[in-house]
């Protein structure tokens, strides 16, 4: 990858832009103090050098103005640089909602990454251009870390939780990621290629060797063998509450307490059912700790969420009732 | 071995040697807290977050006995507190006779310990590949220090803890982890802290305490005090919350 | 020769801490803390020696992107042990157990510390924790990274994690009862006339960083012990299988650890403070602020652990916080170096070889704690965590910083330790190849980390590949000029030039006495009546205070 500056990578993401230009920022600003520092060394070395031997300094040793000085405006750049750092992370962090996910999944010593319609890859991820991408990053052992230096965005992939990235690639072409977090022997090789295309491109490799089923596909099939759908009825009459547009909709429990479902709400939901109980409905749920691997909990995470558009039963459903107008 | 009493190498006055031992005591035991503050956090976030496994937990806990083992060592600490005005005031014989009733009250306290640890030892509930919270209801057998009417009260817990907490046994294991962890740590300290009781013992019916010298009561003493203090932590964390009987 | 008996040099004392007593009896049960520093002396090089070896195999195995020299295996256990060693064997006892058990009883004016006998029992717990450490290395190797992050060491590492972590574990008890033995020293035994704001720097700094080591040091005790204690028995406070929680354990480690790196610094500034002022012949400028700024590195320095973990997934919330105490940590040091700065400015300034470890401390350290906010800003952290940036910034701090005061801070002593003087000329030829070498080394790795490539790495894109050679370069350079003060120090300690008392001359109590000093370390209490630093009010040094540089502006002169 041939870089455009030196020293710098590509950058190929939203993201990218932003933030060289506050490294820069900080650059300058420690060039600055580095180059101010050495020249008054060096300019005391040669003025204040000793002329004879016994000779001995002046009693100057204190001065509030400088003190004073030398801490506020230190404070006041070391601020200016948090606040804008803050804003690039807070923007990092807070995905928008229009992404389109792709589950990755990360072990020792190799990356499972899942698009959307199933395809599934193995250290590759191919996405189209000017997308919003989110990544539902889970491991299968110890730590791991999902690393794009093209992007300028990594995101530690921690086992027992879920966590995610986002993302928009600006730029066509192929990046490396790695994994960024020490996990044993083969760290240094578990990493691989973001291939960014354009959407057309994009849509032929999708659907391209479609032998796989979709996420949601394979996730309405769980649904049914796993037996969910005998308590989650649709239309809201069942034992559980219907999961129609529960996706991303404010959840209220038993016990007065709130929720928004999102991806670690729905895992919670399988693996830990008694955790939390809608309200109106018996804590009846039987766990599927052990039954259902990560992939299949990826699985049905995407049936779920392809049911946020339909619609929601009046009474049966999870969701608190859509705000009325009337108070 | 410098005699008890004299003055060390690197010291002016007695009064120097004294503030230092009693500055350096305190700021071991500033030590202490933070150590055991790692333990205690790590318990709280746990006890947090499997709040089911680690009540079930606390209720296989002998309220009784470790009520009890807090009286105990809160008298110890009487006792204790006693030596060292008994060495102030020069009463030298006081001093042995405080030391020993605290040393027989720890060793009390060491014999409940060994009472709970064996019982637990005896339930499964050590944690490591035989732990098992199920142990005594599915085997009466093996528990036969638990009649019919606690097994079957327990059996009913154990059932609606399940339903709640599908991984109960794994997440009790983590609270048995930190109640050998902790106890485990405290009885360490104590077994240190009579050993040094018995040094003083030696040195006290020597005769060496006086009122111008009794600085190693005082700061065994302190030790001891501490020592106590994290039981109190202890039992209230690990016995009393969540206590539904 | 001077090392003969019958021709010793007058300057030279008959009587003194080394040669009191003989045998190694006398040695191994010494509760003298000057004695005790050099037995530190001698174990933290050894840990140092063994530290620098895992460098080298990591910087020869990274002359290629694809690995010829060590297995991938080996390689992970090259850069863990590595790090334990150097951090916990080699950077937090040295300039503490070295030069503070030395000098702090010399420069507070006591005969020795408040607890003789701890200070021994401190070295022999160091020398079991680090037995059970070697241990390790020798019987598997340890390949989990320093910081040991759960489940891999506790679950998944194939190599001799028990050991190990019992190993750090009994050492941090030697840590823990230095600090004690420091802090309570500096409150209850100075001599008469030595206030508070009398002490040197050195002391404030020790001062400082035994707080940090008495409150931190337990809490990775404890969490070591978790660790140990899932690692064998299989108790799950931190496997997420069993119900526990890896981030927790990063919280518990980071607590202790990033006050760790205020353990190792802090000292340093405190050898740096002592340094400037005396090869400028001036008063420390700001006195009162560069000891109010060293404590407040050592509060604040508590507060900001989890920047190490801004990518976890913690909250953004917390996220935004550990940042914004990471940013103010940075102000004490930016004082300090100012203050040092400005400490040369109408001095009467000497190029002696610790002044040149002093100028490369300052050039060095503010490299490496100005690319510390850089990592500190949230923004650009998530580009840059957990890449060679990282590994630069800690190396620039670590050994630009710690090891050039803790070189610095033994060429300067070296003549109130041994009496001799180390040979001048050759010193300042060895300062300037490890300054030229470390740059070579770790420069080019802030290129690389913000190209991209990941820390801990066995293999590497070729991409990254003349970055990594030129690293090496450097440090082959930089380990010449390491080899080279082992060697002529040890030469000076025997047949050095002889020293005197006060060679410098610097201000300090602890030159008050002769070089070597007795045991006793004065033959008289001292009592103390000057300000620190002070070369105007001190006809004792043989200076020539009729004669000074323009003074500047009136405001400021007391």
């Amino acid at each position: 990858m041939q870089s455009p500056l030196p020293f710098f990578p590509e950058q190929a993401s939203n993201f990218a832009e932003n933030v060289d230009i506050l490294f820069l920022f900080i650059l300058v600003t420690c060039v600055f103090f580095v180059v101010l520092v050495a020249a008054l060394v060096t300019f005391a070395s040669f003025r204040y050098k000793r002329k004879r031997t016994g000779e001995v300094g002046d009693t100057v040793h204190s001065n509030m103005v400088l003190e004073v000085g030398w801490t506020l405006i230190p404070l006041i750049l070391a601020i200016g640089m948090f606040a804008w750092g803050a804003a690039v992370y807070v923007n990092f962090r807070t995905a928008p909602k229009d992404t389109l996910d792709i589950y990755v999944v990360g072990k020792q010593w190799m990356w499972k990454l899942q698009q959307p319609n199933g395809r599934k890859e193995i250290n590759e991820l191919h996405v189209p251009v000017n997308r919003n991408i989110k990544l539902i990053l889970g491991s299968e052992d110890v730590i791991h870390n999902f690393y794009v230096p093209a992007f300028r965005v990594k995101m530690d992939v921690v086992p027992g939780r879920y966590n995610t990235l986002w993302f928009r690639p600006t730029k066509i072409g192929k990046y490396h990621f790695f994994c960024s977090q020490y996990c044993g022997t083969n760290h240094a090789v578990m990493g691989g290629w973001v291939t960014v295309q354009d959407p057309a491109d994009y849509a032929a490799w999708l659907s391209d060797e479609g032998g796989d089923v979709t996420p949601v596909a394979a996730g309405e099939k769980l649904f049914t063998q796993l037996a969910c759908v005998t308590c989650h009825l649709a239309n809201g009459t069942g034992r559980g509450p219907s999961l129609n547009g529960v996706y991303g909709a404010k959840v209220l429990f038993a016990d007065g307490s709130s929720a928004i479902a999102d991806e670690a709400y729905i895992r919670e939901s399988i693996l830990q059912p008694k955790a939390k109980i809608v309200a109106g409905f018996q804590p009846v749920m039987p766990t599927f700790q052990g039954l259902v691997t990560e992939e299949q909990i990826l699985n049905l995470t995407a049936y779920i969420k392809s049911l946020q558009p339909q619609p929601v039963p009046t009474k049966g459903a999870g969701v608190a009732p859509a705000p009325t107008g009337k108070k | 071995m410098h005699r008890t009493g004299e003055l060390y190498g690197q010291f002016k006055t007695l009064e120097q040697q004294k503030d230092t031992a009693s500055l350096g005591m305190w700021i071991f035991l500033v030590t202490e807290v933070m150590f055991f503050g790692g333990i205690m956090l790590a318990y709280t976030l746990n006890r947090h977050v499997y709040f089911t496994a680690f009540a079930m937990g606390s209720n296989t806990l002998s309220l009784a006995l470790g009520g009890f083992n807090t009286i105990v060592l809160l008298a110890s600490s009487f006792t204790m507190a006693m030596a060292v005005w008994s060495s102030q005031t020069g009463k030298k014989p006081l001093i042995s006779i405080f030391l020993i009733l605290t040393i027989a009250l720890g060793f009390v306290f060491f014999g409940v310990k060994y009472v709970e640890y064996s019982q637990k030892f005896r339930h499964h509930l050590v944690p490591g590949k035989s732990f098992n919270i199920f142990y005594c209801v599915n085997n009466p057998a093996g528990c036969p220090d638990m009649d019919a009417a606690e097994l079957a009260t327990e059996r009913e817990e154990l059932d609606k803890a399940q339903a709640q907490d599908p991984d109960l046994n794994a997440h009790a294991q983590l609270y048995y982890s930190a109640y050998f962890g902790m106890t485990g740590l405290h009885a360490l300290h104590m077994v240190i802290g009579a050993g040094l009781l018995f040094w003083l013992l030696k040195e006290s019916k020597a005769g060496r305490y006086t009122p111008q010298w009794n600085t190693p009561v005082d700061l065994v003493g302190l030790y001891w005090h501490f020592v106590d203090i994290v039981w109190i932590y202890l039992f209230p964390l690990l016995y009393l919350i969540d206590r539904h009987k | 020769m001077s090392t003969q008996p019958n021709h010793r040099d007058p300057q030279f004392p008959e009587r003194h801490y080394l040669n009191e007593t003989y045998g190694i009896r006398s040695w191994l049960l010494t509760t003298d803390h000057k004695r005790i520093a050099l037995l530190y002396l001698a174990s933290v090089t050894f840990f140092f020696f063994v530290g620098g070896f895992f460098a080298m195999m990591i910087r020869l195995h990274l002359l290629t992107p694809s690995g010829y020299l060590l297995s991938a295996d080996n390689y992970n256990r090259m850069f863990t042990m590595h790090g334990v060693t150097m951090v916990f064997f080699f950077l937090i006892p040295s300039i503490p157990a070295i030069l503070g058990n030395f000098l702090i009883p010399l420069m507070v004016g006591a005969k020795d510390l408040a607890f003789p006998k701890i200070n021994l029992l401190s070295w022999y717990i160091y020398i079991v924790g680090g037995a059970f450490t070697l241990y390790s290395m020798i019987n598997g190797g340890l390949d989990t990274g320093w910081t040991f992050y759960t489940p891999f060491s506790t679950v998944y590492s194939n190599s001799a994690v028990a050991p190990a972590v019992v190993g750090v574990f009994i050492t941090g008890f030697s840590s823990i009862l230095t600090g004690l033995n420091f802090l309570v020293t500096v409150h209850t035994m100075r001599a008469p006339g030595m206030t508070w704001f009398r002490l040197p720097l050195f002391v404030w700094t020790h001062y400082a960083t035994s707080i940090v080591m008495i409150l931190g040091t337990p809490v990775i005790a404890i969490t070591l012990a978790l660790a140990a204690m899932e690692r064998l028995f299989g108790l799950g406070f931190f496997n997420p299988a069993m119900g526990g929680d890896p981030i927790l354990f990063q919280h518990l480690f980071w607590f202790y650890s990033h006050p760790a790196v205020y353990i190792m610094i802090l000292p340093s500034m405190g050898v740096i403070s002592e340094l400037i002022p005396t090869f400028a012949r001036k008063k420390l400028f700001g006195y009162h602020f560069v000891a109010a700024a060293s404590l407040a590195i050592a509060v604040i320095g508590f507060l900001v652990w989890a920047h190490h973990m801004f990518l976890t997934g913690q909250s953004t919330y917390a996220a935004l916080a550990f940042s914004f105490l990471t940013f103010l940590v940075a102000v004490p040091s930016a004082i300090k170096v100012f203050n040092w700065v400005a400490t040369l400015f109408g001095g009467s300034i000497s190029f002696d070889t610790p002044m040149l470890y002093a100028f490369g401390f300052l050039g060095l350290f503010l490299i490496g704690g100005l690319t510390g906010l850089f990592l500190g800003c949230l923004g650009v952290d998530i580009h840059i965590h957990d890449t060679y940036f990282v590994v630069a910034h800690f190396h620039y701090i670590m050994v630009g910083g710690a090891v050039m005061g803790y070189l610095g801070g033994l060429h300067f002593w070296w003549p109130k330790i041994t009496g001799r003087m180390y040979p001048e000329w050759l010193a300042r030829i060895a300062a300037l190849i490890l300054f030229v070498g470390f740059n070579l080394t770790f420069f080019p790795q802030f290129v690389l980390g913000y190209l991209g490539m990941p820390r801990r790495y066995h293999v590497y894109p070729p991409e990254f590949q003349v970055y990594n050679v030129m690293s090496t370069a450097g440090a082959s350079i930089l380990a010449v000029g390491y080899l080279l003060p082992m060697i002529y120090l040890t030469w000076a300690a025997f047949f050095g030039k002889v020293a005197g008392d006060n060679p410098w001359p610097a201000t300090g109590l602890e030159w008050k006495t002769a070089s070597p000093p007795p045991t006793e370390n004065f033959p008289v209490t001292p009592e103390v009546t000057w300000e620190p630093y002070d070369f105007h009010d001190r006809p004792d040094l043989g200076l020539d205070v009729t004669h000074m540089p323009e003074v500047a502006p009136a405001h400021g002169d007391d």
